[in-house]
């Protein structure tokens, strides 16, 4: 098995309160995860841990063979809440080419800090991210002026533009409509034929429909095939009668 | 306003007066932009105030002033900089505290010195017309230290400005990016400290920068006309102040205000309701 993520017995707490106990996890290439669970269940924690923005207090965690810490360069991640306001004066184009700033950072902290010009390459690979989410004819617009599916696609163009193995994603969809949504998994969906994606959500019956496999995650975590997600486990995972209700997008 | 240009060709302390305005522009209009957009206004008045602590102790200890207000700006920088990236609680009121500690400091210093309470209005609210001659290299020297270092390295510091979530995940070493960030607005505000005194530094060093942003989408062009726009409104706030014999400092900064008020409310014209 070629797993590129891999959690042993992996707990943490934020002070006193357990947020996940427990946890063993491994993903192999190519695949697509969903994570599912209630607010508060810790899946954005365990992405955290992964991206290794967070360190556990109890487990071993491994990505690409290595601590995240070292491997970090290698991924992708687009935040439910990004730290930018948005009325920053940045356009589109600008947000995505700071997804390569430091990308020579095998040289060490130090070569992160040589000054760094953007080089006729880096520019081609910005615009093929631009062009793969479709965004290639906003790259002059303020992000202040984004719907939030094209702010969206901007914050995965940034995410791809390194060309990552992993990509993490952390409810791209929140705050999007129902059509915007389909298009964004679609377009994981196919982005999943080169890397191994990881996406938070609260839709279980939505992302189901996409993924191959879904971990469910409240504290401790439930790993199961899609074609296993039924009215037990969801009682199990949300602690109180749920039903399954089928509903297409 | 003859009468300044006249005595502009005359008298030597109006054109070092004019020069240093000029100077401090620089400074404001490369350092303001990130303040405004990082939204650090309530840090950056925690450092300018701090350094009334080390220009006390300075002066009270027989040394240069500019020296003490340098060390003080560095060191709060630092301090405040550390405060906001590890202690996340009550962040404001330790930031809160070092500026009243730090003007605490420097009141109880110069009140011991005879004849203190000139330095103390000079420090507190700037006096322009007063400025060395020898300080302008001083001034220059702060000048090419802040722009070299952001045309350097502008882009990993607008990567830290922007989304230092995504900075630490490529691999920038954002804690040192952060703190020298801060580093450089605390030299902007020893290098505004003559022109509008420790108390008013606020105020240019963000209302051109805020101006400039609501006209122009890019942080680089923000610097560039936060600078202009700077050197017109302090060196029209010098002209101004003149002939009534009015302070300068004071006069340059309700005019910065004044530009922005009308710049707000032209561009607040123009939007949507």
């Amino acid at each position: 098995m070629n797993h590129v993520i891999r959690l042993q017995d992996v707990s943490f707490s934020y002070g006193e309160m357990p947020v996940l106990e427990h946890v063993d996890l491994a993903v192999q290439e190519k695949e697509f995860m969903g994570v599912v669970g209630p607010n508060a269940g810790g899946k954005s924690t365990l992405l955290k841990l992964i991206l290794g923005l967070l360190k556990p207090q109890r487990g071993r965690i491994e990505v690409l063979g290595d601590k995240p810490e070292n491997t970090r360069h290698l991924l992708g991640y687009v935040s439910q809440h990004p730290s930018f306001t948005r009325d920053f004066p940045i356009d589109v184009q600008r947000v995505v080419e700071l997804g390569l700033v430091a990308r020579r950072d095998q040289r060490g902290v130090l070569g992160t800090l040589l000054p760094q010009r953007l080089s006729d390459g880096d520019r081609e690979r910005v615009m093929q991210a631009m062009q793969e989410v479709e965004i290639a004819a906003l790259a002059k617009r303020r992000i202040g002026r984004l719907s939030g599916g094209q702010l969206q696609r901007v914050l995965l163009a940034r995410a791809l533009v390194s060309d990552p193995r992993i990509l993490l994603l952390d409810e791209p969809t929140a705050n999007v409509d129902q059509r915007a949504e389909s298009e964004i998994f679609d377009l994981l969906k196919r982005l999943n034929e080169r890397m191994t994606i990881l996406v938070v959500s609260h839709d279980i019956a939505f992302v189901s429909s996409y993924v191959t496999r879904v971990a469910c995650i409240n504290r401790t975590l439930l790993c199961h095939p899609t074609t296993a997600i039924d009215n037990e486990l969801i009682h199990r995972l949300y602690g109180e009668h749920v039903s399954m209700v089928s509903h297409g997008h | 306003m003859i009468e300044f240009l006249q005595a502009l060709s005359q008298y030597r302390f109006l054109q070092v007066a004019l020069i240093a305005a000029l100077l401090a522009s620089v400074g404001c209009g490369v350092m303001g932009p990130y303040v405004v957009v990082k939204r650090i206004t309530f840090i950056a008045g925690g450092i300018a105030h701090s350094v009334l602590g080390g220009m006390g102790l300075a002066l009270y200890f027989g040394a240069d002033p500019l020296a003490g207000a340098l060390l003080a700006a560095i060191l709060a920088a630092v301090l405040i900089g550390w405060v906001r990236l590890n202690w996340h609680t009550a962040e404001d009121t330790l930031i809160g505290a070092l500026w009243a500690i730090g003007m605490a400091i420097g009141i109880l210093f110069i009140s011991r010195i005879p004849g203190y309470q000139a330095d103390l209005v000079s420090y507190l609210f700037g006096n322009i017309l007063l400025v060395p001659e020898k300080e302008l290299w001083f001034m220059a020297g702060l000048d090419a230290v802040l722009v070299l270092v952001v045309a350097l390295w502008h882009r990993q510091i607008l990567a830290v400005v922007f989304d230092e979530e995504q900075a630490r995940l490529r691999g920038l070493p954002v804690t040192f990016l952060y703190l020298l960030l801060l580093v450089l607005i605390a030299l902007t505000v020893v290098l505004l400290i003559h022109v509008v005194g420790l108390i008013m530094v606020l105020a240019l060093l963000t209302l051109p920068a805020a101006i400039a942003g609501q006209y122009v989408h890019s942080l680089t062009r923000m610097m560039l006309i936060a600078s202009l726009l700077s050197m017109f409104l302090s060196t029209l706030g010098l002209a101004m102040s003149y002939a009534p014999n009015l302070p300068p400092g004071p006069s340059i900064v309700l005019l910065t205000a004044l530009a922005y008020v009308i710049s707000s409310l032209l561009t607040r014209r123009g939007r949507p309701a």
